[in-house]
């Protein structure tokens, strides 16, 4: 049987191993509550977590559409961007598929093994992206937050003057320049 | 020393069996860059007499505690206990049945434990026990007490400055504890050891030396609003000049003073001027005052007493100025202060009337002995007396939902009064998941202080306002809501972000801005703008104005 | 505190509780002991010590008026409010009382129902927290029901309330049990009840991580302590039957403050007594106050109406304000430049400064 039909056979069971290595990130405490707790407003984090890593699976598997395996890791690692983890740690899950599937399939070494790894790894790249767009975005936020706190203040007050948005010859000249 | 982690360390993080695990106690807080707030700067502390102001750092090993810090906290304790019955009957009846555990939002975004409100209280609790009851002094750990140490200090101002005050794990407490009212004791405790951040410390030095949070000097103040009438002009044609500390007003008002800097408070804020210019003709005498000039009261995340302090310039300055009664703009814990704390703090206010709408005759008897109105209350008796000609169609390009604040509604019971001015200026309006609502609210993940507009801490924020992020993003997608209405400025000043890093594609708004918009003017210019210069639906062709 | 060992203390201070009197009248014959001088002195404990511990509560004052309002406050009279939740006056504040006390509403507002849909299907969920407030409700009432059935002990002629009580709680189970017809008493449901909720309270604490997690000592023990009353309670019902006339007599002696010792009441009898004097005696220093605390709460025992009936803080004080005229003294030239009306004229600013 191909690796592709073994992992869809296995799907169900790997999924499960998958959720519950990402929910084990989390502290012993709390984890009680990200598994039990189903309401989707009432306990956020667990629901994204079931769902997505459902939903990356299967894209995984199908492995055409990076797009939505995009989406995936940005719903996932969005939340973890800004929880207590390191960045590894944000995204270690992406690896943990390895293992799981190793524990699931026997440790056998074949073409498609090699090739399915080589695919994960791929992920993993994605989600270094992912990760570093989110916190990319975070800085983008306290940066705004400051700039709109005092900048818009003293333009108003009249205290500074910006250059109009229609300087003429301006802004495209200096655009060009390299420095 | 810190070490690398080792890949198999990094994926999983704790291997201990739980068994012979320690427990919370013994596990001092790790303070952690991104949750923390800067701790309060000297100044801020000096300028309004706190005690033991200094430069420090919570990532410092040393926080410069005066030698004798622990008798200072005990004896701090205790006075509290004799002041406050609610900190005494908290502190012994708590019998952690869990069932506001996984109510908090900081909680519930972090997993973090010790985000729980039970434990967060359980920080002062343990502390409590083995200093006052008799079974924890005696039996110590085995009677749930332990002892005030560095390290205890430490993890109590880490926790208690992540608390938003939001009181939703009080509404499902079966003995209504309510980790608010231990964290705003608590707070005070370490405020007397000069512990307080930055973020509440400043606000509340410039709130009473210049009346708003920012330190924004009068002249300047009045500048924004000049601003704000050049806007309003270009956008109605018309000229809606503002009255400032004018004495012999019949009304006098006060809004947080977030409305008047940051967006889009902003819009909310021009708002507020063009209905009290659209009632003007039809008898509406309203100043507004640079001294008085913040509702929003950043002593109640210090102490009581600062909160008092702050709260006096509202009476103060409507008695200096001889009005009727005030009226209080669209804010969150102003309102929470002013529903159950003002007239116990400053009043009786005698010198001021029983307050009646001087437009509908309407009396506000649910204002009675206060003497102040909550101008969404107002708008709302106007426009069921039918006295606003209202263009609903020019907020149709708005799918609007309603995030209720936290004190307005658990600390008040605002609720449907904004829900009534939203559908009679908007087509569409669509509310979110029942529990994220009303008394279930959830907060912003900013409010009161635990990280108000403060960039050092934004992964506290964003995690914490991740449950009010997820139900938006659930109306977002089912309905296409595009607008987030509130009526508190703090949401105003941060709910944006928090959208931006959801919900991409959710603008905020205070609900006057829309009432703002919907207003239709004798004689007028034709509008093709909202307020904040976006055109007006239908009118996308239009020229810009 | 680790929660393995806070079982393990907790269990052997109710193992300690359970061998005393096993010792004390088995071994040592101290039957005037635990048969009078302890339930006595656990007595006077219980009660002065809930009283004391409610005088102390009531010399705090309640400076402010902070109730937690979970509906729509009084407001216009076209606006549906919620008279319950958000009470205007005493009336609205007795009735939430009432349902707070009598069907623990807020702990029932945690109940969730969920109405999801699992692949296209809808679905109805319960959340655990319907558990909780069902474990809670059914423990505090089979406990009120067994405690107004032992009025058959220490009352004479027995009421009629305690008698239909007892007809009512054993009917259910009346040709259901298994022992019916062995020569043992009918089961009581609420001694059934009573065990299945503490067993699932007990085992939540141990189960959940969460609730594991902020487990003391002193959630364990009270839970283990009331078990053992049960179990003691119920071996001398279904087993070691003692004699409830002597039992009668020693209960009524007590009452009526001329105690007797009958002799020939089994151990498990003083065992019994002695775990329900140390849990009373344990009651007013323990989280077990929160049976009188609700009715102290200031979230829940206060009307929302601080906006027109005033609340006076007893302990009020006059604080440092920052005045208007220290504000126009610091800010009068600007004030006066952007036109803004001022209580003095330029020249003031120049006098407060001469005077500097």
């Amino acid at each position: 049987m191909s690796l592709k039909n073994l992992l869809s056979e296995k799907r169900s069971s790997i999924i499960k191993r998958w959720q519950d290595a990402i929910v084990s990130s989390y502290p012993k405490d709390s984890r009680g509550f990200l598994k039990r707790t189903k309401s989707q407003f009432a306990n956020p984090v667990g629901c994204i977590i079931t769902k997505e890593i459902e939903t990356l699976y299967d894209e995984v598997i199908k492995g055409d559409n990076a797009d939505k395996i995009s989406s995936c890791l940005d719903t996932i690692i969005r939340i973890r961007a800004v929880q207590d983890f390191t960045p590894s740690q944000a995204v270690a899950f992406v690896l943990q598929l390895k293992d799981i599937i190793r524990e699931e399939l026997g440790n056998n070494h074949s073409p498609d093994m090699d090739a399915f790894d080589k695919q994960v790894d791929e992920i993993l790249l994605m989600a270094f992206d992912v990760y570093s767009k989110c916190r990319q975005k975070i800085y983008e936020i306290r940066v705004r937050e400051v700039k709109n706190q005092v900048g818009k203040l003293l333009e108003r007050a009249n205290l500074i003057v910006e250059i109009p948005e229609q300087a003429p010859g301006l802004r495209d000249d200096n655009a060009k320049t390299s420095l | 020393m810190a070490t690398t982690p080792k890949p198999q360390e990094t994926a999983k993080i704790d291997h201990r069996p739980p068994l012979f695990e320690k427990g919370w106690m013994d596990k001092p807080a790790e303070i952690r860059p991104g949750i923390y707030c800067y701790g309060s700067k000297p100044k801020n502390l000096e300028y309004v007499g706190m005690p033991y102001p200094k430069d420090w750092n919570p990532e410092d090993e040393d926080w410069q505690l005066p030698e004798n810090w622990k008798e200072i906290i005990e004896e701090g304790f205790k006075d509290r206990l004799d002041r406050f019955r609610s900190l005494k009957v908290f502190m012994d009846i708590c019998v952690r049945c869990g069932a506001c555990a996984d109510k908090c939002h900081f909680f519930i975004g972090s997993g973090d434990p010790k985000n729980m409100p039970v434990l967060r209280a359980e920080l002062l609790r343990s502390v409590y026990r083995k200093k006052f009851t008799t079974g924890g002094k005696l039996l110590g750990k085995f009677g749930g007490g332990r002892d005030l140490t560095e390290d205890v200090l430490k993890e109590w101002w880490y926790y208690l400055y992540q608390c938003s005050e939001c009181r939703r794990c009080s509404v499902f407490c079966p003995y209504g504890i309510d980790t608010a009212e231990v964290t705003i004791l608590g707070r005070e405790l370490t405020n007397l050891l000069g512990l307080n951040i930055d973020w509440i410390a400043a606000p509340v030095a410039n709130c009473y030396r210049t009346g708003n949070h920012l330190g924004i000097q009068p002249h300047a103040y009045k500048d924004m609003l000049d601003f704000f009438t050049d806007e309003i002009e270009d956008i109605t044609g018309l000229r809606m000049e503002q009255d400032m500390n004018r004495k012999g007003a019949e009304i006098l008002f006060v809004t947080p003073s977030g409305d008047v800097f940051a967006d889009p408070g902003t819009y909310t804020c021009m708002g507020y001027m063009m209905l009290f210019h659209y009632l003007k003709s039809i008898g509406l005498d309203i100043t507004w005052s640079t001294y008085a000039s913040e509702g929003g009261n950043f002593g109640y995340f210090t102490s009581h007493e600062m909160a008092k302090r702050l709260n006096a310039k509202m009476y103060a300055e409507a008695k200096r100025l001889g009005v009727k009664w005030i009226l209080g703009g669209e804010c969150g814990h102003m309102w929470r202060v002013l529903n159950q704390y003002m007239d116990t703090f400053n009043g009786p206010p005698d010198f001021l009337e029983e307050p009646v709408s001087p437009l509908t005759g309407t009396k506000f008897e649910n204002a009675k002995t206060t003497k102040m109105v909550h101008l969404v209350e107002f708008t709302a008796d106007l426009i069921k007396n039918n006295k606003l000609k209202l263009d609903t169609s020019r907020n149709d390009n708005l799918k609007v939902t309603f995030h209720d604040s936290c004190n307005t509604s658990r600390g008040m019971g605002f609720l449907e009064e904004p829900r009534y001015v939203i559908k009679s200026v908007c087509n569409h309006f669509y509310e979110m998941p029942p529990e994220t609502i009303r008394e279930q609210t959830f907060c912003c993940g900013s409010g009161s202080g635990s990280g108000l507009n403060a960039g050092e801490d934004m992964e506290l924020r964003m995690r914490g306002g991740l449950p009010r992020a997820n139900a938006v993003k659930y109306v977002h997608e089912k309905h296409g809501v595009n607008m987030l209405a509130c009526i508190c400025a703090i949401d105003r000043a941060v709910l944006p972000n928090l959208m931006d890093y959801w919900v991409p594609g959710v603008q905020v708004t205070g609900v006057h801005e829309m009432v703002a918009n919907a207003l239709v003017f004798e004689g007028e210019q034709k509008r093709t703008t909202n307020l904040r210069g976006e055109p007006l639906p239908g009118m996308e062709d239009e020229e810009d104005v | 505190m680790n929660f393995f060992l806070s079982i393990i203390f907790s269990s052997f201070a109710v193992l300690v509780v359970v061998l005393i009197p096993w010792i004390g009248v088995g071994a040592l014959d101290l039957r005037a002991l635990f048969g009078v001088v302890i339930p006595y002195a656990a007595m006077a404990t219980f009660f002065v010590g809930i009283v004391v511990r409610v005088i102390d509560w009531g010399r705090s004052p309640v400076p402010f008026r902070i109730p937690t309002t979970a509906g729509q406050e009084w407001s216009f009279p076209w606006i549906k409010r919620n008279p319950i939740d958000n009470p205007k006056g005493l009336g609205g504040v007795i009735v939430r009382m009432l349902f707070e006390v009598l069907t623990f509403r807020s702990l029932f507002r945690n109940t969730r129902l969920e109405y999801r849909r699992v692949d296209g299907v809808p679905k109805v969920d319960y959340e655990w927290e319907k558990w909780l407030w069902l474990a809670a409700i059914l423990f505090h009432y089979s406990f009120l029901v067994i405690f107004l059935r032992h009025f058959r002990f220490f009352m004479e002629p027995v009421p009629g309330f305690v008698t239909l009580l007892q007809n009512l709680d054993g009917f259910m189970q009346m040709g259901a049990a298994p022992f019916n017809g062995f020569g043992l008493p009918g089961v009581y449901l609420t001694d059934m009840l009573l065990m299945a909720a503490l067993t699932w309270l007990l085992l939540r604490r141990v189960l959940y991580s969460q609730i594991r997690y902020i487990s003391l000592p002193a959630d364990y023990f009270p839970l283990f302590l009331i078990l053992a009353l049960g179990f003691s309670g119920m071996l001398m019902r279904y087993l070691f039957r003692v004699d409830v006339t002597k039992v009668k007599e020693l209960a009524i002696g007590l009452f009526k403050f001329s105690p007797t010792v009958p002799d020939g009441i089994g151990v498990i009898f003083y065992i019994h007594l002695f775990i329900l004097c140390v849990l009373i005696a344990y009651f007013p220093f323990s989280k077990l106050m929160h049976l009188a605390g609700i009715f102290l709460s200031p979230t829940r025992n206060l009307a929302n109406n601080s906006r027109f009936v005033r609340h006076v803080n007893p302990w009020n004080y006059p604080v440092p304000t920052h005045t208007y005229e220290e504000y126009e003294d610091e800010f009068r030239e600007h004030m006066i430049e952007a036109g803004l009306p001022v209580e003095k004229g330029a020249d003031a600013t120049a006098e407060s400064e001469e005077k500097e």
